[in-house]
């Protein structure tokens, strides 16, 4: 089974965002990055079905230089082979484009299977997969969390707004993960794994390398763009519920601030 | 003429979803402003008999498809056909709901008529220009983003639940109803089981109260006592990551950037101490209130009302006067 993973490098859940003078993009420089936490949770998935059907697991991420960390984690998670694309003018390209380039760098490995965090923790945006998955004309299953297959068909559950819905169609289908480490539990890189990670291969390719035309994703193609960014007011801190009051007399307080005050019960 | 708005509704289960009502309200007010109607194209089995009612919420028309064949949302089905209908439409705007579904289905649709969607907004605002700006929370929360689309591209944008004030215009209200024509493809994706929690259990997204334990509740059992509380207020309950990490609570529960991002009207946070990745997921919630015996928890720096006592005394005293202030 060619089993492709998406991911994507992001901030660390526990960065501080601080916007750049232009109030049009976040200040980097002293960002921690990680693979977003979603993403890893594709790869495990594709570990997972790799270890029970064979075949093989390729990474592919876009971006700067930097990104070469991510996917060479990856690898020494147990991935087989990557792709980065690094295209300066990809930097301000839309979602519609950039998707464009990974389906292009997708396709090369003829994938039975693409897997993709249902979300990145950067723009919370929440659509690549499903862009993806229209692009190519195939079914996508949101938010997997269990697969089965038989290396014909594919089978997944996922929730939804107070339920759970099974799905099942034949390959190729593009699946997203979404939920907590308790259901798709990321391992770590072994230390061997991280010695073979380094004699994987690794591709480095342009627009061009894919076939596209860099000209469709100059930025003045772009079909969206951000205008401005800005960081949400400072939440007060409130008041402390105490008076000298027992824990009941505390509970009296709070129920009527909660009433009175805010009006929210 | 002017173009028109156009919404996308969700059903389930014999009835539009509330988060409907709530774009609804949202295209009405973004249509009033551009002087022009707004209309709604409405996918479902059995649809027919309620479209009318979304006039109650300022749709004026509605196109809908009624056919056995939607009464799940499949991609590979509701895409094709909305997409159709769209072309038809030529709409100034489109909003959806930025639900589980509707996150899938506003992605794929911008994808097949080359519009780049804005999932997850949370403010609109028409310029005198007509120009339509939309503001989303990236990074869950830590910061905000304003866009706008190129020239010539109908803004197409989802919704996020619970934002958005629902505004119901007149209770006998009527949308016109027509019946759209549209090819329905056959999907190659199937729905085998369908599932719905009819414990009444409320949905996080869309609760507006929730209380949520985090790793101060020591056991799994404990969460009874936020179970009783959460019945008595007719709440939703939560978790922190800790908590979900310990196996106490399904990760359907958790909280935070890397787990649902929530605003209620009022969260209540009991032995959370309020890491970074836990607020993100709930710093947008109206009211917060937090209760934790260590009065250093960084919760506090975020909370409207805070009780530094041992959450084992406290909860107790909390749900007891709840059901006080209900008998009385």
């Amino acid at each position: 089974m060619n089993i492709v993973v998406i991911i994507k490098q992001t901030p660390d859940t526990e960065t501080v965002i601080r916007l750049a003078p232009d109030n049009k993009r976040i200040v980097t420089s002293d960002i921690k990055w990680i693979i977003n936490p979603y993403d890893e949770f594709a790869i495990e998935a594709a570990l997972r079905l790799k270890e029970k059907h064979g075949g093989t697991v390729t990474v592919i991420s876009f971006g700067a230089q930097r990104v070469v960390e991510a996917l060479r984690t990856a690898l020494a998670m147990g991935a087989d082979d990557a792709v980065l694309i690094d295209d300066p003018q990809m930097r301000d390209a839309d979602f519609l484009r950039v998707t464009r380039a990974l389906v292009a760098a997708a396709k090369e490995k003829n994938p039975d299977v693409i897997f993709i965090g249902s979300r990145t923790v950067d723009y919370d945006q929440g659509q690549r997969g499903a862009i993806l998955a229209e692009m190519l004309g195939w079914p996508h299953f949101a938010l997997a969390i269990s697969i089965e297959s038989d290396g014909k068909d594919i089978t997944i559950e996922r929730p939804i707004e107070g339920g759970k819905v099974t799905l099942k169609a034949p390959l190729p289908v593009l699946v997203t993960f979404g939920g907590s480490h308790a259901v798709w539990n990321p391992r770590y890189a072994s230390l061997p794994g991280i010695m073979k990670a380094k004699k994987k291969p690794l591709a480095v390719k342009k627009l061009t390398d894919l076939g596209l035309d860099p000209a469709d994703f100059s930025p003045d193609q772009a079909r969206i763009r951000i205008t401005s960014l800005e960081l949400p007011p400072q939440r007060k801190a409130g008041k402390i519920v105490d008076g000298g009051l027992d824990t009941s007399g505390k509970a009296k307080e709070l129920v009527k601030l909660l009433r009175e005050e805010a009006r929210v019960i | 003429m002017a173009k028109d708005v156009c919404i996308i509704t969700e059903y389930r289960n014999g009835d539009f979803r509330r988060v409907t009502h709530e774009v609804a309200s949202e295209g009405r007010r973004i249509a009033d402003a551009l002087g022009t109607g707004l209309v709604a194209i409405a996918l479902g089995s059995g649809i027919s008999a309620k479209a009318a009612d979304l006039g109650k919420y300022g749709v004026d028309k509605v196109y809908v498809v009624d056919d056995p064949a939607l009464e799940y949302y499949l991609a590979g089905v509701f895409v094709p056909v909305i997409a159709e209908v769209i072309k038809q439409l030529d709409p100034a705007a489109v909003l959806l709901p930025a639900s589980v579904d509707g996150r899938d289905l506003g992605a794929r649709l911008g994808a097949r008529i080359n519009v780049t969607l804005l999932q997850d907004v949370i403010e609109v605002v028409v310029g005198d220009d007509g120009r339509i700006k939309a503001r989303w929370p990236m990074f869950a929360g830590k910061c905000f983003a304003w866009c706008e689309w190129a020239d010539g591209v109908p803004p197409l944008l989802s919704i996020r639940p619970n934002i958005m004030q629902t505004q119901l215009l007149d209770e006998n209200r009527k949308a016109e109803i027509e019946q759209a024509s549209a090819p329905i493809p056959k999907p190659r994706a199937s729905v085998l089981k369908y599932e719905l929690d009819t414990s009444g259990k409320v949905e996080l997204t869309e609760a507006e109260i929730i209380i949520s334990g985090g790793r101060g509740m020591k056991d799994a059992s404990n969460y009874a006592m936020l179970e009783e509380l959460a019945a008595q207020l007719g709440a939703a309950v939560g978790a922190s990551r800790a908590a979900v990490d310990s196996g106490w609570r399904p990760h359907s529960d958790q909280v935070g950037q890397t787990g649902k991002v929530v605003n209620p009207n009022l969260y209540i946070a009991v032995g959370i101490s309020g890491a970074i990745q836990h607020l993100a997921g709930m710093g947008y919630s109206k009211y917060i209130v937090a209760v934790n015996k260590d009065s250093d928890a960084p919760i506090f720096s975020k909370a409207d009302y805070g009780i530094i006592e041992d959450l084992f005394n406290f909860l107790p005293a909390l749900t007891e006067e709840i059901k006080n202030l209900k008998n009385s």
